[in-house]
């Protein structure tokens, strides 16, 4: 017999789920944070390959910071129902009205700097000790050189200078009281190894990762969604555009790409000529070059 | 529509550089960013803007494609593993891009870890140095199967041949010595992109191939037919509900050779022995499965297995089990080695306390001797040191299994990882004769 060969999808994939077990088999209390997002889908179902046929022994988180797609909620609830997971919602609303959270004002107001408040609230109420998040290397600089496991301290912030070095496949998630870890499974993952994963394992999405008539307008170069929750300028003005989502977060921070893809063979030709990267379209990263690493520091992901 | 097929079938190849400073690592790894076309529009626009700014000019400055954190930036050098992707057609690429001092030799090591592939730069002008003597050492210690040379800066020594041969000449006794396995030679120019993706015009007298392709064809894994079996327990998945309500299966990811259904085990350290009944991975079941595949087993016998166990082929070679371990350690911590003290050790997916019973020697990286007078091990320093384990560990050589044969040594106060072990049975048939 030859030798065995894997593709880079199988192998990316075994990585994974042997970091989900770990993760398992290390800490008292994990979850795995749900955004709605495609690397966040991949990830249910990761977890839910990584322990068929037991049920995933983690609850799904989801931050809702109140600003989100429809399509997002009901996929949401759907795909929990379909994998048997538990799901546990963190709200920014209620963390503005208990006064943690402060909303910002202005056109450009936009709740994703909110999440991290209720994020870690919600991590604390719960006790959990381990976040699985679905964050990859290739997304920005900032995160080029992020663990696997990724060590925070008490306050849930992450110190460039003392995170600790991984070798093999050995993840050393000992901790004192009070710290934990944030779990990146998918971080040697690209954009495009996301979408062909998608393809291969015949993954459902959400409608809005497909082209769609939408009403939108668009400010600094980027297309939003003109819904209710999105303050516009006078001199922004509403066009009807065929567009999708290259990734989905909150509404106010997720910039549609102009597009005909209407399957999974279309987005992967659109993605394998596309010249911009995936966070191009995301107004949270533009505001200083160093924006998401200010965001980890704080103790976003 | 796009043809899809062609990516849902590639292989993925993990590989490491290093290079002293200047010696144009950052440049190469932009430059195979920048040819296969893995580079954004709005990520070049911000290094033209940086180019600028930092007084280049119009030129853009590849090696700012690849620079990382703010205070990093800000310093002007790159002190920690940074992970970057691209791929082409044929394959996927992982590179871990290791800063090439000496005070980060801990990074190197780390980077080399999970290496297929080596790529260690030299700049023509200077030739070998102490640090690419440094560079390929680590390659040697940390076993990594290929190691490229890509002698850079060809075009300021006016792309002679004479030059490259007498590096090569050079190189070849180092790689003599170091028992380094598959070694090319490929002469380049970062900058300008020689041999690089494309075949240069002006190296007529090289015969190879060019970088990128070398990366795509250079054999990816080790034949696993030929590979004693091991699977390190991971966990244990018991489902207890009705639909599944006998089922129990050890996950895991298989770390050498391969099992079938029907094979016959023996589960260590009990010695238990069993037979295989079935594999599966997710959802389906395979009949097969080898290294690196995440999958769980299901056993003929209700036997008493829990993580930390190791399930091997009854009729293979067995692993070691013993709690006397000898390894070469590279130090990671700014606190030195405490010679008699107690540490945590992480071994596959065994926990286990130990304490370090004797430092031998420290090795000088740059010379390649033996230190026997100086035994504190500090920080980047590597050493062969025997520990003794409370629990005995399952394991095999490093040379013969990177993942049975490595272990992490953990501070017991601060849970720091403090070293990286990597075991041997016999130092001089493993290593180079020290
Ligand atoms: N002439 C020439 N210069 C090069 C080449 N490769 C890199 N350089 C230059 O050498 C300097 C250092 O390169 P850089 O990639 O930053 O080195 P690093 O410190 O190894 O990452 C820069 O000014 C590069 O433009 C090459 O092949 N030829």
């Amino acid at each position: 017999m030859s030798t065995y060969k894997l593709t880079h999808l199988k192998e990316l994939e075994s990585e994974s789920i042997f970091i989900m077990r770990e993760v398992a088999a290390q800490f008292e209390k994990p979850a795995l944070l749900f955004s709605g997002g495609k690397d966040s889908i991949v990830m249910a179902y990761l977890a839910y390959k990584a322990f068929y046929p037991a049920a995933i022994p983690f609850p799904f988180v989801h931050i809702d910071t109140g600003h989100n797609f429809e399509e997002t909620i009901t996929y949401r609830d759907q795909l929990v129902k379909l994998l048997g997971a538990q799901l546990i919602i963190g709200s920014v609303e209620d963390s503005i009205a208990e006064g943690k959270a402060v909303e910002e004002k202005g056109f450009s107001a936009s709740r994703n700097k909110l999440q991290t408040v209720t994020l870690l609230d919600t991590l604390d109420i719960h006790k959990f000790d381990a976040a699985l998040g679905g964050a990859r290397r290739d997304e920005e600089k900032a995160r080029a050189k992020e663990r696997f496991f990724s060590h925070r301290d008490e306050f849930g912030q992450w110190d460039p200078k003392n995170q600790r070095p991984e070798l093999w496949n050995i993840f050393n998630g000992k901790k004192q009281v009070g710290e934990h870890f944030r779990v990146f499974p998918i971080s040697n993952w690209t954009e495009m190894d996301v979408w062909q994963y998608i393809l291969q394992e015949n993954i459902p999405l959400p409608s809005l990762y497909y082209t769609h008539k939408r009403e939108v307008f668009e400010r600094e170069g980027i297309i939003y969604a003109a819904l209710p929750e999105m303050p516009r300028r006078e001199s922004e003005k509403i066009e009807l555009k065929n567009v999708r989502c290259r990734t989905i977060g909150d509404i106010t921070c997720t910039g549609l790409t102009l597009s005909s893809a209407n399957s999974l063979e279309d987005i992967i030709g659109e993605i394998a000529s596309s010249r911009i990267t995936e966070r191009g379209g995301r107004s949270d990263d533009k505001r200083s070059e160093a924006a998401m690493e200010d965001r980890k520091k704080a103790g976003y992901f | 529509m796009k043809d899809t097929t062609g990516y849902l079938d590639m292989e993925l190849l993990r590989f490491s550089t290093a290079g002293s400073v200047d010696d144009g690592k950052s440049t190469l790894i932009g430059r195979l960013l920048y040819d296969s076309k893995s580079i954004f529009e709005d990520q070049l626009q911000a290094v033209k803007d940086a180019s600028k700014r930092l007084g280049g000019g119009e030129e853009v400055n590849l090696a700012l494609l690849t620079d990382g954190l703010r205070a990093e930036r800000e310093q002007g050098i790159t002190i920690d593993v940074a992970y970057r992707y691209f791929a082409t057609p044929k394959r996927k690429f992982i590179i871990a891009d290791t800063p090439g001092h000496i005070e980060y030799t801990r990074n190197m090591v780390t980077g080399a870890s999970t290496a297929d592939v080596a790529i260690i730069l030299i700049d023509a002008r200077n030739g070998i140095i102490e640090q690419s003597k440094r560079h390929s050492y680590i390659a040697s210690l940390l076993q990594i199967p290929n190691v490229v040379v890509a002698i850079n800066k060809m075009d300021l020594v006016d792309f002679s041949e004479d030059v490259f041969n007498k590096i090569k000449a050079e190189y070849e006794e180092i790689a003599k010595v170091l028992k380094l396995k598959n070694v090319i030679f490929i002469p380049i120019s970062a900058r300008d992109g020689d041999n690089v993706v494309d075949a240069s015009n002006k190296t007529p007298w090289y015969n190879g191939e060019t970088l990128l392709h070398l990366l795509e064809t250079l054999p990816v894994r080790k034949d696993e037919t030929k590979l004693p079996a091991r699977f390190p327990v991971q966990y244990v998945i018991r489902p207890h509900s009705d639909d599944f309500h006998d089922y129990r299966a050890y996950a895991g990811r298989i770390s050498g050779g391969r099992f079938k259904v029907g094979d016959k085990v023996t589960i260590l350290p009990s010695k238990t022995e069993s037979i295989i009944t079935a594999i599966d991975e997710g959802t389906k079941s395979l009949e097969v499965a080898f290294a690196p595949q995440s999958v769980s087993i299901r056993l003929a016998d209700n036997v008493d297995i829990s993580r930390g166990d190791i399930i091997v082929n009854e009729s293979e070679q067995k692993p070691t089990v013993s709690a006397n371990i000898s390894l070469l350690v590279c130090w990671l911590n700014h606190r030195p080695l405490n010679e008699g003290g107690k540490y945590i050790i992480r071994h596959a997916t065994e926990e286990t306390r130990a304490i370090i019973k004797d430092v031998h020697f420290k090795v000088n990286i740059n010379t390649l001797e033996n230190i026997l007078d100086d035994k504190t091990v500090k920080m980047n320093d590597i050493a062969h040191i025997s520990i003794k384990t409370l629990k005995p560990l399952k394991y095999d050589s490093y040379s013969e299994n990177r993942i049975t044969g490595s272990l992490v040594i953990i501070d017991e106060n601060t849970f720091e990882t403090v070293g990286a072990g990597m075991i041997v049975h016999n130092l001089e048939d493993e290593t180079f004769t020290i």
